[in-house]
């Protein structure tokens, strides 16, 4: 990258400089340079650091192998990231509500998150669901309420990407009946489901069935789509919740690629080609605090993706080597003291995923560590994205952080912190054998308590937390609180359904479920059978459980 | 009413004290112990050990569902190791036998070793005790998982079952490290993963020679706990088990082998005591620490006078 | 010998963020106290009923959802109602000023909301747990 008389004198220059440099390190304005991760961080970059720096084996042109620069050719000068915020609350028709709300104020991809019971497949008249219906997203129990939350949405015009794992084939189910309802050609449905069950076992705990039939019914699904659905994509292979439970930038983009490498070697022992399903998974990774970290972890994560796609499981397709991501801030760096600098830590962090060349990113509210977004604190965080989009001129020039001697050592050391935690994951016998151990679980919390007393130990700074204090604070932000009601007439809208349908039917339909279970028929297909008839998201997934037993995680701390 | 009469009207937040009491070892707790000694002696103890993470909990708890079935009522104690940095414990059992009745037929204690390093902590004989003076018909006993042989539980059980995995491929490590000696029964857990004929036709191999030695033919049972296949089959050879031992006297023997032990325990705990307390009576001991340093004298002179000094009792040679 | 903290930390509700759980339960571990994790999503009456056989000091409960107004009260009532309100339950979780007051007047003993330390949380089980009397005779 450089010339070697240059270096040389560089070289020379240097010890100079270090002469006094010596003693002004005495002082020290922070007690040690550490990023967000834990990884010391050296005190100059020079070109010396990018000594046998390759450009064309390491960066290459953006739409190029490996991608390191962007998976387009023009990146954002020909087409913005998609914003898309994530939302759904209370009943459908509030959450049918809010996307109008969206759709209106130039959100351009609906998200939809679900309540706990909808997550762990529970209908709204659990006793498990006591206390949770509508309060972390909107609750679905029969293809009645998908029916509601799409009212007026054209399915063929939108993209809808949804939060939901465990039971993501059901959802999908009622997403392709409404589809049905509205005539609209499953071919013309564009969307993402999220569906990425391996990191539930590893960080969000949001679990049904064992591993193993959980995948199972993942590789169902990626064949069924491959063959109906084809803009679908399956799976969202999330780093998000990794991090969000403590993991290290290293860990996150470690333990997510190997999930992702996980799936696309399940679906190729089940006989599927590579070059036909691969085009349609994408992963999702988190925007922390540290900027430059953050941004060698985007970049690293497409040559390494890259690199294994074409040289591993040899896909020949060019648009199978790409990493296509999805971005969201995170939730875990945000304060419930003083929650306006939320706003500043938001805006940082969609920064730092808008430089890596992220494809759709979501910021986080500002009163998000309190309860769901307030539609102000919702617009605000949409707004961060407008400002970035056309305000900062970020997106004038592809990766413009590119050749920068500190930008692109820690993209380097990113690289090759994971390539050593998949080597690692290798020896172990592969991702399930690691869940079983417990390996990732224990990596994460580990990180997660040194995290902790780096705070406690005043070794890392978090505005409001530990220093710059507010005494007496009283917060003055509305918080959005779902109405206690809002159970109430979901259960009662549960027992309509249940009363109104046909029920020799929907045991039908159950039954061939669990035929197709317990041999090789195609759950999904089965499935769409089920919700068609109105059959509710519990009653399907009390008919797997007997077949596919339930998960019991292993204590780890 | 005090916590000892609760417990002896059936109370189980009283035997949860009780425990603790003999745990912590609270001023009085060998009177306790003594006032329940004799009401114990009825309850079948079984335990399980095994290495870490071979599903020696999901097995008792499997096995437990199916003794609650038959009308019995059961104590477990389970036992993690504590930190011997910290002296804290992070105690996890009880994640494997969630969702038990809370009908009172069952209890479920979780123990940390608290410094004793043979398997189980030093009351856990107690705690049994107390558990089997309670009126449980079975007490089931988990040991930590470390891998080694841990011979508290032999001490503590009336029929041992030592739980391995396919994958540990350590089996016959494992009866290295004189497992074999331990075991009345072998469960190889994990049944539905890869390798499970190879390990339990392995085991049974090297086992043979054993078998041609004793009555018992000490089986080797396929288990898969979290698809609760094959614990019925366990539980037969457990009911096979106590059996064998008490038709052939075995039973009694081992239980007076275990009286014995224990009587030897107490002797020896308040023994420890006496010489604690004499030897910080010494006056001089700076002084014959002194001598023994500068070689003047030895240990073993110094030993022997000190304890006759202390008891009277003569050394043995 | 010395009594020993016993504390049985819990999750009830559905939702698996065990994070801050595990956080806190490494940090009483090195505090030197006993933890008994009983894992996610584990019932109010589950919660009460371990509490009790294990005789533990103190329970403490992680709620994140938003379902703590169902959650704290279902598990302080078993306690009173099985007589184990000697036990003291603390928790964190978000959970907003107004119901932190109504839940502490209600007889949780304490709260937690997120920036808390663990050195805090430590220091207060320490001195709650002997500030504590039972009174109780044991023979
Ligand atoms: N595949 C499979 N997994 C099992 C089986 N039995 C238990 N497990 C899993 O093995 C892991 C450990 O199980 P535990 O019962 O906690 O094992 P343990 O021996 O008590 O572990 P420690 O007390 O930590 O030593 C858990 O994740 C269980 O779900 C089985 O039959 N098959
Ligand atoms: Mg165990």
């Amino acid at each position: 990258m450089i010339e070697k008389d240059a270096l040389k004198s560089l070289d020379e220059k240097k010890k100079n400089w270090e002469k006094k440099a010596e003693k002004l390190r005495q002082v020290k304005s922070r007690p040690r340079f550490i990023t967000v991760s834990g990884e010391e961080v050296k005190e100059l970059y020079t070109p010396e650091d990018l000594k046998n720096f390759d450009y064309n084996e390491k960066l290459g042109l953006p739409g190029e192998f490996p991608y390191t620069r962007g998976i387009h050719h023009t990146m954002y000068r020909s087409r913005l990231w998609t914003m898309r915020q994530f939302s759904g609350m209370g009943t459908p028709r509030q959450t049918n509500e809010r996307y109008h709300y969206l759709l209106n104020h130039g959100q351009t991809g609906l998200s939809v998150a679900f309540d706990l019971p909808t997550l762990m497949g529970f209908d709204s008249d659990h006793v498990r669901s006591l206390g949770e219906v509508g309060k972390c997203g909107v609750a679905v129990d029969t293809l009645a309420d998908m029916e509601i939350i799409f009212d007026g949405i054209n399915l063929g015009e939108v993209s809808t990407s949804m939060t939901i794992n465990a039971p993501a084939s059901i959802l999908l189910a009622m997403y392709l009946a409404v589809a049905e309802k509205q005539g609209i050609p499953f071919a013309k449905l564009r969307g993402t489901l999220q569906n990425d069950i391996l990191k539930e076992y590893i960080a969000q705990k949001e679990w049904i069935f064992p591993p193993r039939p959980s995948i199972r019914l993942i590789t169902d699904m990626m064949s069924f789509c491959t063959d109906h659905v084809p803009q679908w994509n399956t799976i969202s292979i999330s780093g998000y919740h990794i991090r969000e439970a403590g993991s290290t930038a290293a860990q996150e983009l470690a333990f997510t690629l190997a999930d992702g490498f996980a799936y696309i070697e399940a679906a190729i022992a089940d006989g599927q080609d590579v070059d036909k399903f691969a085009t349609r998974l994408s992963f999702f990774f988190n925007a922390h605090q540290d900027f430059f970290e953050e941004i060698a972890k985007y970049r690293a994560a497409r040559r390494i993706y890259a690199r294994r796609m074409r040289d591993k499981y040899k896909a020949k397709d060019e648009r199978n080597w790409l990493l296509r991501f999805h971005t969201q801030t995170a939730g875990c760096s945000l304060t419930a003291q003083q929650p306006e600098n939320n706003i500043v830590r938001t805006a940082l962090e969609a920064l730092s995923a808008v430089l890596g060349g992220t494809q759709s990113l979501h910021t986080n509210s500002m009163d998000e560590t309190m309860a769901l977004p307030s539609d102000k604190a919702a617009l605000i965080a949409l707004r961060t994205q407008h400002v970035i989009a056309c305000e900062t001129g970020v997106v004038n020039t592809i990766d413009p952080l590119a050749g920068s001697y500190f930008v692109e050592s820690m993209t380097d050391k990113m690289e090759a912190d994971a390539e050593k935690y998949l080597d690692e994951i290798d020896r172990r016998g592969g991702v399930l054998k690691c869940i079983d151990e417990g390996y990732f679980q224990r990596e994460i919390a580990r990180a997660a308590y040194r995290y902790q007393q780096e705070i406690e130990r005043g070794e890392r700074i978090i505005v409001g937390i530990n220093d710059y204090l507010v005494e007496d604070e009283v917060i003055t932000i509305p918080i959005l609180k779902i109405d206690e009601t809002v159970e109430r007439e979901q259960v009662a809208s549960l027992r309509k359904i249940k009363s109104g349908r046909d029920n020799d039917k929907v045991k039908r339909t159950l039954d061939d479920l669990a035929m197709a279970a317990k041999g090789n028929g195609n759950t999904l297909k089965a499935m769409l059978d089920c919700v068609r008839v109105y059959a509710t998201e519990g009653e399907i997934v009390d008919t797997l459980r007997p077949i596919f037993g339930e998960y019991i995680e292993p204590p780890i701390i | 009413m005090t916590v000892l009469e609760k417990f002896l009207s059936g109370d189980q937040a009283a035997l949860a004290r009780i425990i603790t009491f003999i745990e912590d070892r609270q001023e009085k707790y060998r009177e306790v112990l003594a006032r329940l000694y004799p009401q114990s002696g009825r309850a079948v103890k079984i335990g399980f050990t095994g290495p870490p993470g071979a599903g020696k909990s999901s097995l008792v708890n499997s096995i437990a569902r199916l003794l609650l079935a038959r009308g019995h009522r059961i104590g477990i104690i389970a036992v993690d190791p504590t930190s011997p940095f910290t002296g804290g414990a992070l105690l996890g059992d009880r994640i494997r036998m969630v969702d038990m009745p809370t009908d009172g037929s069952v209890y479920i204690r979780s123990m940390a070793t608290r410094g004793s390093s043979g398997g189980l902590a030093a009351a856990t004989g107690n705690v049994a005790t107390a558990l089997d003076a309670f009126g449980f018909d079975f007490i089931l006993i988990e040991t930590v998982g470390v891998g080694q042989v841990e011979l508290d539980i032999v001490d503590t059980c009336d029929t041992v079952i030592v739980v391995l995995v396919p994958e540990s491929g350590d089996a016959i490590q494992a009866l290295k490290a004189g497992l074999m000696e331990i075991a009345d029964i072998f469960a190889i857990n994990k049944a539905d993963r890869p390798g499970s004929e190879n390990i339990v036709a392995e085991l049974n191999m090297v086992l043979e020679l054993k078998r041609n030695k004793i009555e018992w033919d000490l089986p080797v049972i396929a288990t898969e706990a979290i698809n609760n296949k094959n614990i019925d089959r366990l539980l037969e050879k457990i009911d096979a088990h106590l059996g064998y031992i008490k038709t052939s006297g075995l039973f009694e023997k081992h239980r007076r082998e275990q009286i014995k032990n224990k009587l030897f325990g107490v002797m020896q705990f308040h023994f420890n005591n006496l010489i604690r307390q004499e030897i910080g009576r010494i006056t001089d001991l700076d002084k014959v620490i002194s001598d023994i340093y500068e070689g003047k004298s030895d240990p073993f002179t110094v030993g022997e006078s000190l304890l006759k000094k202390i008891s009277g009792i003569q050394p043995l040679h | 010998m010395s009594e020993k903290i016993r504390v049985l930390l819990a999750k009830p509700g559905l939702d698996g963020h065990d994070r801050g759980i595990k956080v806190i339960a490494a940090a009483f571990r090195d505090a030197g106290f006993e933890v008994i994790y009983t894992g996610l999503r584990q019932t109010p009456e589950n919660i009460v009923n371990a509490a009790i056989q294990e005789d533990v000091d103190a329970v403490g409960v992680s709620i994140l959802s938003g379902a703590h107004m169902t959650l704290f009260p279902a598990i302080l009532n078993l306690l009173k109602e099985k007589k184990a309100d000697q036990i003291i339950l603390f928790g964190g979780g978000i959970i907003p000023d107004e119901d932190v007051a109504a839940l502490e007047k209600s007889g949780v003993d304490k709260l937690f909301t997120p920036g808390a330390t663990t050195e805090e949380t430590v220091k207060y089980l320490r001195e709650a747990v002997a500030k504590r009397k039972r009174d109780e005779k044991i023979i």
